[in-house]
This record gives structure tokens, sequence and C-alpha cells, in this order.
């Protein structure tokens, strides 16, 4: 692994307007995620993970302190810059899967290259390696109503790994899953952070996907409590 | 990304149904309007245009001046050689005499004594030469009630109400009072031929319809005319052909500083016809706005409720990194899509509605009865161009403007808050 950092978050605090006065959801973060990292952020409901991986993912912005994410200042970014590098560099899944329904597999992992400068047969090439990675080449065609919740979420990740994006944030993936599953959606991630050497980072109460994080930083009330490396890793690929 | 988008609009259909539905049935409706009232509107244009106005109008500049008032007096002396000059100047046009007067009609009893009078309004035709277009303008063949057209001279036609209210039917005699052209008294026995009625309240009350070689003897007329009406080659009245015409006409006479010397209006310049040409065109520009504006207030309510319904899609697209600005655009590109499908049908099944009513007409003579308008009693919706195209401007505009309104909430949300609510 090298060092290139991917993320780095210097005194970041996030405060949401309560009534007359004020929450504070995050205060003072201070970490840095480096190039193919596998991290988590555990903590109990509402400890910040989510307002987190939002500010990460430049769907937020700080109000205070400063993210820089693949090398741009999440502050100062317009809405077209956020757009752009969640466009390029940027990959999400959700606990709710949130594929649409009215599309197929092969257009719901499309999608995502529709908004990148890629030609048809180049893109048509890109789907079905993704939909290969995730072992669903074969339900192309089929619409996300028809498919289990496992195979949901494979889409999803196919969906967030098909732009080859450097960095993919995570929000609770195995939440609404069975073990089995939980299992094989967190090894399929573990596969393509390994082949790809792309960062992933989670968010996660689940003890079965904290046993593959090569990292763990605990949040309590918004505050780092804890930042773990390495010693969780027995279950890798 | 269009294809994208039209796979979007065809595989949901609680995205397209509703919309396309609103949307076809405005656009359908706007074209049954629009053609039912340009065919109304036409239809009595051109039946004034046969009955009073001509498509061009030639009397003396004297009678011009005063013109509704009928002044016989002053009217063309030598009609003849006046139509033959027309005719040679605008062969295409067909020309007529006519005489318009009020006259008193006098109802005597068996024993030639008077036993009712009353005014009547007067036409005076040329119904008797063989091959007048003139009984077909005034659709007297499909309007008499009683007896029949008039054969010979000094025979009439009476509208049925008047004949009704004094108890005379073909056959019967009566006398014409009226003024001769010197102002002198003049009276003239006329026989019955038959009753008419025209379903236009304004010439039923009392109108007599006599030879326009009868009017020339009784008024001391001869070789003279009112006015010469002339009618173009087409049924629909064309004001720039008419124009020119006239121009053409009026610049010829000039010079001429006589008042009897001819002068010529188009039926748009005659009483009344140029406020309903625009008020055609006025009522046809006000449905679209009305359209426009409650088919906008629907579609902004059916683009809410869609929006809603498509939260999770719209903050995946966020996530995925598509920006707000482009997510309003193919919100915008979908609703002319969807208003460009929705027009089609609309105009399509409207247009077929309008072709079938062309022919088969709707009688509306029952609610006409007390219409004082010179309307005709049997409509038809007209078959213009525009019926073509009419329907896609509420159609579409509607839309963008109900789906524009509607996104407006999804683009200012802060975009954190929208794939918030992601989540719920
Ligand atoms: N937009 C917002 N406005 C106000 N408060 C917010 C907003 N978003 C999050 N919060 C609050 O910030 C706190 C942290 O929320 P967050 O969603 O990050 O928690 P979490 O760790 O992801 O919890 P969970 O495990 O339940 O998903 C919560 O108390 C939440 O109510
Ligand atoms: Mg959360």
């Amino acid at each position: 692994m090298d060092n290139e950092l991917i993320v780095k978050l210097e005194n970041v605090t996030k405060r949401f307007p309560a009534g007359k006065t004020e929450f504070t959801a995050l205060s003072n973060i201070n970490l840095t995620f480096g190039k193919g990292e596998f991290a988590g952020l555990v903590g109990p409901s509402g400890s910040g993970k989510t307002t987190l991986l939002n500010i990460i993912g430049s769907l937020d912005t700080p109000t205070e302190g400063k993210a820089i994410v693949l090398g741009k200042t999440i502050n100062s970014l317009s809405h077209k810059e956020a757009a752009a590098l969640r466009n390029y560099g940027i990959g999400f899944i959700f606990q709710t899967y949130n594929l649409l329904p009215v599309y197929s597999v092969y257009d719901n992992v499309e999608f995502a290259l529709l908004l990148q400068t890629m030609g048809s047969t180049q893109r048509k090439k890109a789907v079905m390696e993704a939909l290969d990675w995730v072992g669903l080449a074969d339900r192309a065609s089929s619409k996300p109503s028809t498919l289990s919740g496992g195979e949901c979420q494979r889409v999803a990740i196919a969906r967030a790994m098909v732009k080859r994006p450097q960095l993919v944030l995570a929000d609770e993936p195995s939440a609404n899953l069975d073990s089995n599953n939980s299992h094989n959606i967190v090894q399929t991630m573990k596969r393509l952070n390994k082949e790809l050497n792309t960062t992933f980072i989670f968010s996660t109460h689940d003890q079965k996907v904290m046993q593959y994080l090569e990292r763990v930083i605990y949040l309590k009330d918004g505050k780092v409590e804890r930042d773990e490396t390495g010693g969780n890793n027995h279950a890798g690929i | 990304m269009k294809k994208f988008l039209l796979k979007g609009i065809f595989n949901d259909k609680g995205r397209s149904l509703l919309p396309i539905i609103v949307v076809a049935t405005g656009t359908m409706v706007t074209v049954l309007l629009y053609s039912w009232i340009t065919g109304i509107m036409g239809e009595s244009i051109e039946m004034s245009s046969n009955m009073n106005t001509g498509d061009l109008k030639v009397m003396t500049r004297l009678y011009a001046e005063d013109y509704e008032q009928l002044p016989n007096d002053l009217a063309i002396l030598n009609a003849d050689a006046l139509i033959a000059e027309l005719k040679e100047m605008e062969p295409s046009v067909e020309w007529v005499k006519r005489i318009r007067f009020g006259a008193l009609a006098d109802f005597p009893d068996s024993l030639g004594e008077t036993r009712g009078q009353g005014p009547v309004a007067g036409w005076a035709i040329d119904m008797l030469t063989t091959g007048t277009k003139e009984p077909h303008r005034f659709n007297l063949e499909g309007s008499v009630i009683q007896g029949s057209l008039p054969k010979s001279p000094g025979q009439c036609l009476l509208s049925e109400d008047l004949a009704k209210k004094f108890s005379i039917g073909p056959g019967d005699s009566f006398t014409l009072f009226g003024t001769t052209m010197e102002g002198g008294f003049s009276f003239r026995n006329f026989t019955v031929s038959g009753t008419v009625r025209f379903g236009a309240a304004g010439l039923d009350r009392g109108a007599v319809i006599i030879d326009i070689s009868d009017a020339q003897s009784a008024f001391g007329m001869e070789s003279a005319a009112g006015e010469i009406l002339g009618y173009l080659p087409d049924t629909w009245y064309d004001d720039d052909v008419a124009l020119s015409i006239k121009d053409k006409f009026n610049q010829k006479y000039s010079g001429d500083t006589d008042g009897f010397a001819p002068v010529m209006m188009t039926l748009k310049e005659q009483s009344g016809m140029a406020d309903m040409v625009e008020y055609t065109n006025y009522i046809s520009g006000l449905m679209v706005f009305i359209f426009v504006a409650a088919m906008s207030i629907v579609l902004w309510n059916g683009g809410l409720l869609g929006g809603l319904r498509r939260y999770t899609e719209f903050g995946v697209r966020l996530a995925l990194g598509e920006d707000k600005g482009h997510i309003y655009k193919t919100l915008l590109y979908e609703a002319l899509m969807i208003g460009t499908i929705g027009s089609i049908l609309g105009t399509i099944i409207g247009v077929l509605i309008v072709l079938y009513l062309n022919v088969h007409g709707v009688n509306l003579s029952g609610m006409m009865k007390n219409s004082t308008l010179l309307l005709p009693s049997i409509f038809r919706p007209a078959i213009t161009s525009t019926i073509y195209y009419i329907g896609f401007i509420p159609g579409i505009f509607s839309m963008i403007l109900g789906n524009g309104i509607a996104g407006l909430g999804i683009y200012k949300r802060e975009t954190a808050r929208l794939f918030n609510e992601l989540e719920v």
C-alpha cells in the first residue's frame, strides 16, 4: 500500500441548526485515509458516521475545519465541482441499495458512466466487467424488483465500482442483509479493494463487517474515540 | 442520457401516464374549441358576406358615406356598365347587383281593405336570370318553409314569421310601399310564392326578398343598383386578396371628384366585420392562454407528486455525480418529451373529431331561436392548417411550465438535504 493521501480531515466540525440553538454532530475530527485503505467508522446511532461520510463524499460541507478529498477542498467547491468530484472520483453504496426500480440492472450500472464522456462500446464493456466482478452478468436485463437483497447490493457495488473511482463510501452496506449475504458483500468489496487498490470507507454496526476491516475508527458523540489499525484483519482474503 | 430518460418515461407509467392523459386531453379540447370557434366565426362571416357585405362592395361615394341607411337615392346609376368594367378588371370575381330597401308591407283582407301593416327589410337580388348564384348564396332552396322560389317577376319570398303573423301564404298578394330614387312615393303589388326561415332571428322577423328587376321598376331605379357586390372565387374570405382588388379599383377613381363616382370597400371594412375577424383571433388566443394556465396547474401538481416519488432517484443521481442543475434540465427534457407525445396524441384525436363533425355538422337551431345575430343554425368546425399545431402550444408549454415550477423545489433544496431524504 503506498502512502498517497486520499482523504484528509483537519478539525472538521459540523453543526446543524436545532431550533434556536445548534446541534454539534461532529467536533474537531482529524483523520487521514491513504490509497487502498479498507477502513470503517463504527459507533452508536447518532454518533455522526453518516454525517462524516456525507462530508467526505462532497454531499455536505463542514461548518468548521477543512476536508480535502482527492486533492479537492470540499469547503470551497461549487455545486458543479462537487458533482464532478463525485462523478469521477467517488462511488457510493447505501444501506437501502437505492437502485432505480424502473431500469434494468444493466441500466442502473450504466447510469454511473452516462455522466462521463465515454464511447458506448467502451461503456458497454465496462458495465459488463463490473457485473462480472459481482457475479451478476447473467442478470443484466433483470429489473431490480426480481433480485434478492444481496443481489441488489451487489448491483449497487457494481454501480459504485464501474467508473473505477479512487474512493468508495459505503454507509451500513450490510444492515439490510442476512449473515451469508453480509459476508459475501464485504468479501466482494475486499476483493475489489485489493484488485483495484480502491480506498473503501464504511460505516457499520455490524460485527461481521468489522472483522474484515483493516482499520476501525470508533466515533462517539461526534468525536473520534479510538482509531485502531491492523488488529482486525484475520478474515482477509 | 436521452435514451436513459426516454426509457424512464416509457418504463415508469406513473411518470408518464397521467401527464400524457392531461396533455392529450387539453390539446384535444384546444383543437376542438379552436376549430369550433373559427368554424362559427367563419360561417358567420360567410353568411354576412353572402347576404350583406359581399367580399367586396361597390357603392357611390355618397351612398358609401351612409351605407347603413341604404340611401337608394344615391345609388349607382348605370350599374350594368360598371359591372362590365369590374368584370374586365377582375374576371375571377363574380359581381352582382343588389338593392337593399326598407318598406311598409300592407296585407289586405279578401275585400282589399288593409288587414295589417308592418315594416319589412327588403333584399332585391337576381333570382330569375338563368344560372344566377344568388338564391344559392341565401340558401333559399334550403330555407323554404311553404311554397317555392319565385319563377317570374312580381313574385316574392316572405319570412315565415311575418307571413304567420299576418296569416298570409303562398299565392296571396300584398302591397309594398316605399320611396322612389327621386324621393317620390311608390307602391307595388307582389304575390307570395313561398315563405322562408333562415334560422337567424335578425332576418326572420320581417324580411321580403324580391327580384332585382322588380325593385328597379318599383323604385324607379331602372338600370340602377344600390350596391354591387363582388365574390372572390375561394369560399373563405381572404382579406389580402380583397384589399389588393379594392386598392386597384379605388386608385382608378382617385382623380374623380364626383360624389357619384364608385368606391369599393372590403368585407372587413364594413360595419362590425373587422371586429368579428379580430374577435376570432382574440378568442383563440385567450383560449390557448386559459388552457396553458389550467393545464399548468394540474401538471405542476402532477410534477410535484412525481418529484416526491422520485426523491430516491434524484438522491442517487446526485451521489453518482450529477449536479442539481443537470437534474433540473433532464426534468424539463422529460417534460418536453411527454408534452410532445401528449400533444401528438391529443392533436390526432382532436383532428379526427373535427373531421367527423365537419362532415356531419351540429344542428344548434334549437339554441339559436332568440339570437339576433346573423348566424347559421348548423355549425361545422373549421378545418384550417392551424388545428394541426395549435394544440402543441398549450400541450408542451404547460408541461414544461408545470414541471419547471415543480422542479424548482428540488433545485432549491440543499444537496445534503436531498440526499438525507434518501434514507427515509
Ligand atoms: N440535516 C440534519 N439536520 C439536523 N440534524 C442532523 C442532520 N443530519 C444529521 N443530524 C443529526 O446529527 C447526528 C448524527 O447523525 P448521523 O446520521 O451522522 O448519525 P449516524 O452515526 O449515521 O447514526 P445511524 O447509525 O443511526 O445511522 C444525529 O443526532 C442526527 O440527528
Ligand atoms: Mg447513519
